[in-house]
């Protein structure tokens, strides 16, 4: 498998996700400056998380301006599958590749704990082959983390299956419906606010994230 | 030279758990008349533009490529003369 990951000014978890495609996958992963274009076909390019641009003006509101996004956007109209993690996600949202926003919060604090993980439904063509009862364990660390969308964009997610993850039980942002996770129609373009890359150490036993990071490449 | 003043708020459909934490902290401090607070964003925007009808189409799509998420925002300008 040939990966591309992208820096963004302010990514800060781009090497870990290096790190596990390498490791794991023994994937060839280059990491792509956000000034640069690539011509390459990859079979998968991440949008790490961290803080693009700062935050500034909204999480991940400058990132699609970036020169790379043009190669980013030949990559998933060739069929390549992109996968946005915390301020990827935030970016995929703010691009337009995925639906909704996600914003502050609820509770206004930044979260930084393990939280529980389900699928939202079998339909789901990356989340759904897991069991119904099925509870990963996956970090999350973020300040704008809070799902939104209309109660019509919330509806047709549903029912096309394209909700990725639910949180199981704690809801740490106030995500409307508990949404965690969501993927496009074709399911090659899924955006998540929590990081697998931080679940995946055998020494430390947390290995959840790794049960995601497969659903995602084998889907 | 011409000044846009731009505000920009969450959608009234939008929680704003921003402006209901000042809104609890100024009934806190007695503030009873207080009814609702809603926090925004204000961004100044100097532009050379030849008129005022120019500007005001470059403010819109300013608005409309990056400054307000259209999606939870909402928005409005007014545009000065320098």
């Amino acid at each position: 498998m040939k990966a591309a990951v992208v820096t963004f000014p302010g990514s800060n978890c781009d090497n870990d996700i290096v790190r596990v495609l390498s490791e794991f996958y023994s994937a060839k992963v280059d990491k792509v400056w956000h000034k640069d274009q690539f011509s390459e076909k990859y079979d998968l390019v991440i949008l790490p998380g961290g803080f693009s641009y700062g935050d500034y003006l909204r999480s991940g509101a400058m990132a699609p301006f970036s020169p790379v996004m043009k190669s980013v956007k030949e990559h998933t109209d060739r069929g390549g599958k992109l996968f946005g993690i915390c301020n990827g996600f935030q970016i995929l949202a703010e691009a337009g590749y995925l639906p909704g926003a996600l914003i502050r919060n609820r509770n206004l604090k930044y979260v930084c704990r393990t939280i529980g993980l389900k699928k939202a439904s079998n339909s789901n063509k990356i989340s759904g082959s897991l069991a119904d009862d099925k509870i990963l364990r996956v970090p999350v660390a973020h300040g704008d983390g809070c799902y939104f969308a209309s109660a019509e964009i919330r509806k047709q997610l549903k029912e096309e299956g394209r909700i990725l993850f639910l949180y199981a039980g704690d809801n740490p942002n106030g995500s409307l419906d508990d949404i965690a996770g969501i993927c496009s129609p074709d399911f090659r373009v899924a955006g998540m606010m929590p990081h697998p890359e931080r679940a995946m150490n055998p020494i430390t036993g947390e290995m959840d994230g790794k049960t995601v990071l497969d659903l995602l490449i084998a889907s | 030279m011409f000044i846009a003043r731009i505000n920009v708020t969450l959608k009234e459909s939008v929680l704003d758990p921003q402006g209901n934490t000042v809104k609890s902290t100024l009934h806190e401090l007695g503030e009873k008349a207080v009814q609702d607070v809603r926090v925004g964003k204000y961004i100044e925007v100097k532009l050379d533009s030849p008129d005022l009808e120019t500007a005001k189409k470059t403010v819109a799509n300013l608005c409309e490529k990056l400054l307000v998420n259209h999606v939870i925002e909402t928005y409005r300008s007014e545009i000065v003369t320098e």
